[in-house]
């Protein structure tokens, strides 16, 4: 039998009907007649405080009054050419703690314009006809190697090739798109859009991906050096952090592989998961997995958390979301060890040298046990030849790191948030750098 | 509880809401509709003569919308009744015969000459009608064949029509103007010389809503042409307002009944026309708009206000805003305001900013903070901060007490009242005595 209440970790615990309704677009985008009352919102704020808050600068109230003024073509040309990933960010950004908490509306009456749904609105339209707006300049001649086909490779990319140099693209995974393809919660990304979007930006030409090709194994970054006028490192997180579980780390499974292949998978009614499932950590990473836990239709989903909910870095919106969606959060409580059917925490509290255990402790049934407790740079052999800062490379603010020629940016630089509208910032100003010193 | 019941120029009515002559008084159904929701009298859509005039036969709107698709004004190609004439009369008769209480205005336009306004005024009159309003006012397709609004942009003519329908009848006659004409004094004062009983304006003004810009025609297209229509709703209010206010403070029409009409949607709307000197007010395009309905808001939100204002009745308030009415060169040049930003309510938008470093003075700075402050020295009180402010009363325009002095101009606010006539800067002041 199988179903929600089998113990252990089993598939199908859900129709498939369920599932395909649990996986759909859990904000489903907005209508013509929907984008224009929410647009009328829109004050036209001068110098406004939106565009600051955005990672990438959009000039939000001009597109805006441009989907107003019924012109969402021109709204998306103004937000792509500030963010070639618009459309992915009108999706996933945590607009709450971006440009629309900056909204004076927020300010005004706790209820921002909702500038993401406009985004997409506006992308969706230019995507939708398939329209790339964007030409290269002249060819330069140049040819630039990007490390990584995340966010932050591929802004780097486009904007090179909008320049008039040729790009290649490597990357390690089978498929282009970085976390957009195998990160991003499934709800926000549906219908395969992160590919879409890949295929769409390529559409600039000039362009080259090759996947399954690996820097440190496959070639080293001195050869690229070699081969190429420029180097752009967009490798992101690729090592995950160990919970130091006694005895257990093998029976903890890793959220982000879980996310990794719950993206890949055609069939989810295929796809095992346990009937009661504790998460551990405080991220996004640790709600995209409880949620799709739960949707997958695991009966108990358990975030835990060591300190108070105020301090988990997962917005509240997210929280929200998690606990709608009937995830439990459970706070001040940190794992200890893995006990017959379950997992043994100790609660904590906030002591004056940080958190401590308070000496008591419980334990919470758990077929499936996942971890969230942060990623970190692993690098790759050659790694010591870059300076690091605090484990990630060092870059300057253009992006350039230790290394002449090579730049580097998203998450495996230092310096911004996590997120991938700021590694398509990151991109794209290090490409305006690389530019700058190959046409210099 | 107020008394809403009004008597315009001896027709009674249990409220002054009256439906204004168009679609909305078009019929029998129509009109009992109205009545049972509520409204105090309908201004029935008007009659001509047989053959009946016919109404094109593709769309007859265009529209202007405000956000969320909220009308603000209509744009129509419509003419008058196309039934035919005996059909409106009987059916007149039956409604009148049924609601009593309520006011049956006929709207009447026929050609210009004296026998067809005697023939169908008698005819009229034998339906039990309350009065006749002339439709000297349609901007479309009846001017083009001597009748309606080139009959009103005539002044001459107006008398003439008027005089001849009041022989003719003992209804009374209300002359129905158009807006379309520069000096709205004049057709008021021909329709009074021609001994009307009252006029009432504004009808629509003449329009073009938009251009499709794939076809390359004006909205609505018919079959791929359009043609110039009337506009109303909330859009021509302010016309409307104006020229009631004009007809009003003009010594010779100063006592010449008003029925107010031209964009009246809420109860503040109408409580405006009659502070403004209208006896009662019409209404179509809210109608057409959201339906009969909307006069129970009217009744009650007309009611509440008059209660708290301690009005028991619709003369309590008539024209008590027209001798407030003046012209520029009266206004007071020694009334000196600032504009005050309250940073409690203010949601730093900037809005204010734009508005007078792009448009206006530069008087109001910005830190880098986002605080916005009025600069005295700059300010010339134009009050385009306050328009263009999302949040009410955040700015405010503040008096300056006398004594006080304009950082702007350096002058001490005096008491007394100065203006443009004995300005010294008016070559034609007359010196103050
Ligand atoms: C589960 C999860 C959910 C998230 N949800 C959100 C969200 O909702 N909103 C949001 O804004 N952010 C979210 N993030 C963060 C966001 O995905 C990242 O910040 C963003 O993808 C970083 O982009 P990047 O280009 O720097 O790196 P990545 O997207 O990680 O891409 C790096 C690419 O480099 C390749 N690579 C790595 N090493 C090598 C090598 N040696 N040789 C060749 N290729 C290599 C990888 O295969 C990968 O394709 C989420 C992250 C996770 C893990
Ligand atoms: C479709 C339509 C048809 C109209 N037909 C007439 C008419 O036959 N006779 C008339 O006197 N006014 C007619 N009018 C003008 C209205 O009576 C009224 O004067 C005008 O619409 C302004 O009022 P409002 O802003 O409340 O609509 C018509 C208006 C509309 C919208
Ligand atoms: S802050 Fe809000 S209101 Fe102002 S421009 Fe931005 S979206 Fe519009």
């Amino acid at each position: 039998m199988s179903g929600v209440r089998q113990n252990g970790i089993a598939a199908g615990r859900i129709s498939p009907a369920a599932l395909s309704e649990n996986f759909s677009d859990a904000y489903p985008p907005f209508s013509a007649h929907e984008a224009l009352v929410a647009a009328d919102r829109c004050y036209f704020c001068y110098d406004a405080p939106c565009i600051t808050a955005c990672p990438t600068e959009i000039d939000i109230p001009l597109f805006i009054r441009q989907i107003q003024a019924g012109n969402p073509e021109g709204a998306a040309k103004t937000i792509l050419k500030q963010n070639i990933l618009g459309g992915m960010c009108a999706r996933v950004c945590p607009t709450e703690t971006l440009c629309e908490e900056a909204c004076v509306r927020e300010a005004a009456e706790g209820q921002p314009v909702d500038i993401g749904a406009l985004q997409r609105f506006a992308t969706d339209t230019v995507m939708d006809k398939g329209d790339h707006p964007f030409t290269r300049a002249e060819p330069t001649g140049k040819i630039v190697a990007v490390i990584g086909a995340g966010p932050a490779g591929l802004a780097c990319a486009h904007r090179l090739a909008m320049h008039g140099h040729n790009v290649v693209v490597v990357d390690a995974r089978k498929k282009p798109g970085g976390l957009n393809e195998y990160g991003i919660a499934s709800y926000k990304t549906v219908n395969d859009f992160a590919q879409a979007e890949v295929e769409w930006l390529l559409k600039i030409g000039g362009i080259r991906i090759e996947t399954g090709s690996e820097l440190g194994k496959d070639y080293t970054l001195g050869e690229i050096r070699e081969d190429y006028d420029a180097v752009f490192l967009g490798m992101g997180l690729s090592g995950v952090n160990d919970l130091g579980l006694e005895g257990a780390d093998e029976r903890v499974d890793d959220a982000v592989d879980f996310i990794a292949t719950l993206r890949q998978t055609k069939d989810l009614a295929a796809l095992p998961i346990g009937r009661r499932v504790v998460v551990i950590g405080g991220g996004m990473t640790a709600v995209d997995a409880a949620v799709q836990s739960k949707l997958l239709g695991a009966e108990d989903v358990t975030i835990v958390y060591r300190r108070g909910q105020e301090r988990m870095s997962a917005s509240e919106v997210e929280q929200d979301h998690a606990t709608t969606s009937g995830v439990r959060i459970k706070c001040h409580a940190m794992p200890r060890r893995a006990v017959a059917g379950g997992v043994e925490f100790e609660y904590t509290e906030d002591g004056p040298d940080g958190l401590r255990g308070t000496g008591e402790t419980f334990v919470l049934e758990a077929d499936q046990v996942f971890r969230a407790i942060g990623q970190t740079y692993e690098g790759w052999h050659g790694k010591s030849v870059l300076e690091l800062e605090r484990g990630k490379i060092r870059v300057d603010l253009e992006g350039r790191t230790s290394l002449s020629g090579v730049w580097a940016g998203g998450d495996c630089a230092f310096g911004g948030e996590d997120l991938t509208v700021t590694a398509v910032a990151e991109g794209r100003d290090a490409a305006e750098s690389i530019n700058r010193a190959l046409m210099g | 509880m107020a008394d809403l019941s009004s008597d315009f120029i001896g027709i009674k009515s249990p409220n002054p809401f009256w439906l204004a002559s168009a679609p909305p008084t078009d019929k029998e159904y129509n009109v009992r509709r109205a009545f049972d929701a509520g409204w105090g009298g309908v201004v029935w859509k008007t009659l001509g003569l047989d053959p009946h005039i016919v109404n094109v036969n593709g769309p007859r709107y265009g529209v202007v919308y405000g956000p969320d698709r909220k009308v603000i004004g209509i744009n129509n190609i419509e003419l008058i009744t196309d039934r035919p004439l005996d059909v409106n009369l009987e059916e007149i008769k039956r409604v009148k015969r049924d609601y009593p209480d309520r006011a049956m205005v006929v709207s009447l336009m026929v050609p210009c000459e004296e026998v067809c306004w005697t023939e169908i005024l008698a005819k009229v009159e034998d339906t039990g009608a309350d009065g006749v309003e002339l439709n000297f006012g349609c901007p479309h397709g009846m001017s083009e064949r001597g009748m309606g609004a080139s009959v009103g942009q005539v002044p001459e003519y107006i008398q003439m029509v008027t005089e001849w329908c009041k022989a003719a009848t003992k209804m009374p006659v209300i002359v129905k103007l158009t807006p379309n004409i520069s000096d709205i004094r004049y057709p008021a004062r021909a329709a009074m010389a021609g001994g009307a009983d009252a006029v009432s304006l504004i009808n629509t003004v003449s329009s073009i809503t938009s251009v499709n810009l794939d076809l390359m025609a004006p909205e609505p297209t018919i079959d791929g042409k359009g043609s110039h229509g009337g506009y109303c709703g909330p859009a021509v209010k302010p016309i409307a307002l104006n020229m009631i206010a004009e007809i009003g403070r003009d010594p010779e029409t100063a006592n010449l009944p008003l029925s107010g009409i031209g964009g009246i949607t809420t109860w503040r709307d109408a409580a405006e026309f009659i502070a403004l000197g209208a006896g009662n007010v019409q209404v179509c395009t809210a109608a057409m708009v959201y339906g009969f309905k909307i006069v129970e808001e009217m009744k009650v939100g007309l009611s509440d206000w008059m209660d708290e204002k301690g009005y028991s009745s619709i003369s309590d308030f008539k024209g008590l805003a027209v001798p407030n009415v003046t012209d520029w060169q009266y206004l007071n040049l020694n009334y000196v305001t600032k504009a005050r930003i309250d940073q409690d309510a203010c949601i730093k938008c900037g809005r204010c900013y734009a508005a007078c470093e792009d448009t206006s003075h530069q008087a109001i700075s910005m830190s880098a903070e986002r605080t916005f402050e009025v600069i005295d020295e700059e300010c010339v009180a134009c009050n385009l901060c306050v328009n263009v402010c999302p949040v009410e009363n955040c700015i405010t325009m503040e008096k300056l007490s006398p004594g006080a002095v304009d950082l702007r101009t350096g002058e001490t606010v005096v008491p007394d009242h100065g203006d443009w006539t004995t300005h010294p800067n008016n070559p034609t002041a007359v010196a103050a005595e």
